[in-house]
């Protein structure tokens, strides 16, 4: 609790045993025969103040100001209207109630606030600099490009670097919420908002604070808020209405009947006070956006970053995905995926292929060598000789061996057997004239995309789509193993514009689609689609710009979580507006007709304010 | 120039809505936000006239709501 809750505490434990003392004589008679004396309403008056004053005086001063239909002024008109109908019981314990549910609100606001906060918690305080042999702490803000700065075991990385020195294992919890933590060494990225585990590393930083990851993260998260969602637009339309309606509500009620239908003008007045007291919108107005906000704060957590309410919105209602194939469904890198060996050892024939590779920094060519599980002695490898067009003629063991496409194989007269693969490349191997087998080369599809899609399917997705430039072919493969609907192949960048507008076209009124793609070449789709979903590669900027939803870790599983977090989202906060509604307008009736007193008008009030917020608190946890 | 200010003392959602709509209507203010869960202002405006604005500002949020202040 803060200072200022710690002293309205204190104000309202006082003024709550001195009226319970007065209710207690009331009530056992004593205070009858005293009933109509003029010091009456002055004692009661001594709680009241000491519970309510700050509320009169905001009051008035709010008054001044031009500010005249605020919660205060309600609440002033509301008890110094059943002090004039002699009802000064009632009139203290609205108040007493009232500041109970005010202090608790503001509690509870204040606790959903930090553990958010908290949970965000990954903003560096310092960085650690070398200057004269010393260690010296300076904010991350002073840190320029190309300085080297120094992490300590269980610090956190304050920007974003290369490993100059050092071995160590990052925990990237807090931004990517996955918990296996990450190896690092010398030559590698670091990326700030990790903790560094059991290593001290030397890192030369290569962006400046503004720049770095987990400033953009928190900017992110911050301006979340902002971009507020269509259910939020509406309560705060519906409040800029609401108060004024049911405070003339509250006029004409005291007013009309009595001058009209012969009632009584002390019962109507109460009857008036009791709609203003329900007349401010703060249960709606505090729950939607913390409802929303909780939402955010738990996706973060797990390491989806979500830009806005707005998209929390829309991705709930998502039944079309769209996905970029390689680096989004496939790895985006290379892999042997197949090896054929011809009347030798698989293992003999990859030493081969690697050692003939050995001096190339091909892409293939290092996925041959990563693949090779011997040791190679680079001695044995004499001479190569890279044919452009063809693939490498290399001298090993003082024998020619020839790597290569189909046209390096006929070009030499090598008798070798075809091998088409709809995925990848395929490389023949030959020693002098002898063919030696076949290496098959392809991408490989991201582990979990099958599950993932399966996922995505259950929680309502009608349709996958695959965008990609690939062979038609290939794509359909990668299509049919993982569950893919649809397949639009061998497109240019362009075609992926028009191809999601297509898609744009098809869809129903009020249903969404997303596009996922590794943001590299997709700023123009990712923008065009509802929901542009992208992998964040562990801070590529491009990504983490043009999209609408981060995935940290480039898991697509993730998908299917969000949805499912939106969704639950967007049942509390239309939970909240649908209570708070509907007991707002029933105490309302009932009040019209004279059913409902000034305590369920309060607990109309603040207390659905209360229930509305923990309910709100339910979407932080997921 | 888009600027941030943390905020204190802003105690109801209802005021910061008031604010934002009421800075919004400000000469120069291209947009600004008032968040209650952060806790935060966020401010985009003129140049030039920055100060000013802010100044302005100022006077708007202490006539929605006097105790809460910006931080500077």
């Amino acid at each position: 609790m803060t200072q200022k809750q710690k002293k309205m505490r204190l104000r309202i434990i006082i003024a709550g045993i001195l009226f319970l003392v007065l209710f207690a004589l009331e009530h056992l008679g004593h205070l009858e025969e005293y009933e109509k004396s003029w010091w009456m309403p002055i004692i009661f008056l001594i709680p009241y103040s000491i519970v309510g004053y700050d509320i009169v005086w905001k009051a008035f001063r709010n008054i001044r100001h031009g500010q005249v239909f605020d919660e205060n002024f309600l609440m002033m008109i509301a008890t110094f209207g059943a002090f004039g109908v002699q009802e000064y019981s009632e009139a203290v314990a609205v108040m007493l109630f009232y500041q109970i549910g005010e202090l608790f609100q503001n509690y509870a606001v204040g606790k959903s606030r930090q553990s958010i906060t908290e949970m965000m918690d990954i903003c560096p305080e310092y960085a650690n600099i070398e200057e004269n042999g010393e260690l010296l702490q300076v904010d991350p803000d002073d840190v320029e490009v190309g300085m080297t700065i120094i992490i300590k075991p269980g610090e956190k990385i304050p920007l974003d670097g290369i490993v100059l020195e050092g071995e160590s294992l990052l925990d990237t919890a807090a931004l990517t919420g996955e918990s296996v933590p990450r190896a690092v060494r010398a030559g590698e990225q670091v990326i700030s908002g990790c903790v560094n585990g059991s290593g001290t590393l030397r890192v030369e930083v290569t962006k400046e604070f503004d720049d770095s990851t987990v400033a953009k993260i928190l900017e992110l998260v911050e301006n979340a808020s902002s971009k507020k969602a269509k259910v939020e637009n509406f309560i705060t339309r519906f409040a800029k209405y609401y108060t004024p309606v049911v405070t003339i509500g509250a006029v004409i009620l005291a007013v009309l009947p009595p001058l009209f239908f012969g009632g009584t003008w002390i019962e109507w007045i109460q009857r008036a006070c009791i709609f203003l007291v329900i007349s401010c919108p703060c249960a709606l107005v505090i729950s939607v956006p913390l409802g929303f906000f909780g939402g955010i704060g738990a996706a973060s957590k797990l390491g989806i970053l979500v830009k806005g309410s707005n998209y929390l919105e829309a991705i709930s209602k998502v039944n079309t995905i769209v996905f970029d194939k390689t680096g989004t469904l496939t790895k985006g890198e290379f892999k042997v995926s197949k090896v054929i060996p011809q009347e030798i050892q698989e293992e003999e024939l990859m030493e081969f292929a690697a050692l003939g590779e050995s001096y190339s920094n091909h892409p293939i060519a290092i996925s041959i060598k990563e693949a090779c599980t011997k040791n190679l002695d680079l001695n044995r490898v004499e001479e190569t000789q890279e044919i452009a067009g063809y693939g490498v003629c290399a001298h090993i063991d003082g024998k020619k061996f020839y790597l290569g496409n189909k046209k390096l194989m006929q070009d030499k007269k090598i008798a070798y057997k075809s091998y088409d693969d709809s995925m990848g490349t395929t490389i023949y191997v030959a020693r002098e004239q002898d063919y030696l087998g076949a290496i098959v080369i392809s991408d490989t599809i991201k582990e979990g995309a099958k599950t993932a899609l399966g996922r995505m399917k259950k929680v309502g997705v009608k349709r996958c789509v695959m965008l990609t430039g690939d062979r038609e072919e290939a794509a359909k493969t990668v299509a049919q193993k993982i569950g893919i609907d649809e397949v639009c192949a061998e497109l240019l960048p362009a075609d992926k514009v028009s191809n999601v507008e297509r898609l744009l076209e098809e869809q129903k009124e009020g249903e969404k689609l997303a596009f996922v793609g590794d943001g590299i070449n997709d700023a123009p789709v990712l923008t065009r689609a509802d929901i542009g979903i992208a992998m964040g590669s562990m801070g590529s900027d491009a990504a983490i710009e043009a999209a609408d939803i981060v995935l940290m870790d480039d898991n697509i599983e993730k998908i299917a979580t969000i949805v499912l977090i939106a969704r639950k989202t967007l049942t509390i906060v239309k939970q909240n507006i649908v209570f708070a509604l509907s007991v707002k307008a029933l105490v309302l009736i009932l009040g019209a007709f004279g059913m409902a007193n000034m305590w369920e008008a309060v607990f109309a009030d603040v207390g659905v304010s209360v229930i509305a917020i923990i309910n709100s608190m339910r979407a932080l946890k997921f | 120039m888009k600027k941030k200010f943390k905020m204190q003392d802003l105690d109801c959602a209802n005021c910061a809505a008031k604010m934002e709509e009421n800075i919004k209507k400000l000469d120069g203010v291209v947009d600004a936000t008032v968040s209650f869960m952060t806790q935060k202002l966020t401010i985009e405006a003129d140049d030039e006239r920055f100060d000013e604005i802010m100044k302005e500002v100022v006077a708007v949020c202490k006539k929605v709501e006097p105790d809460c202040q910006i931080l500077m």
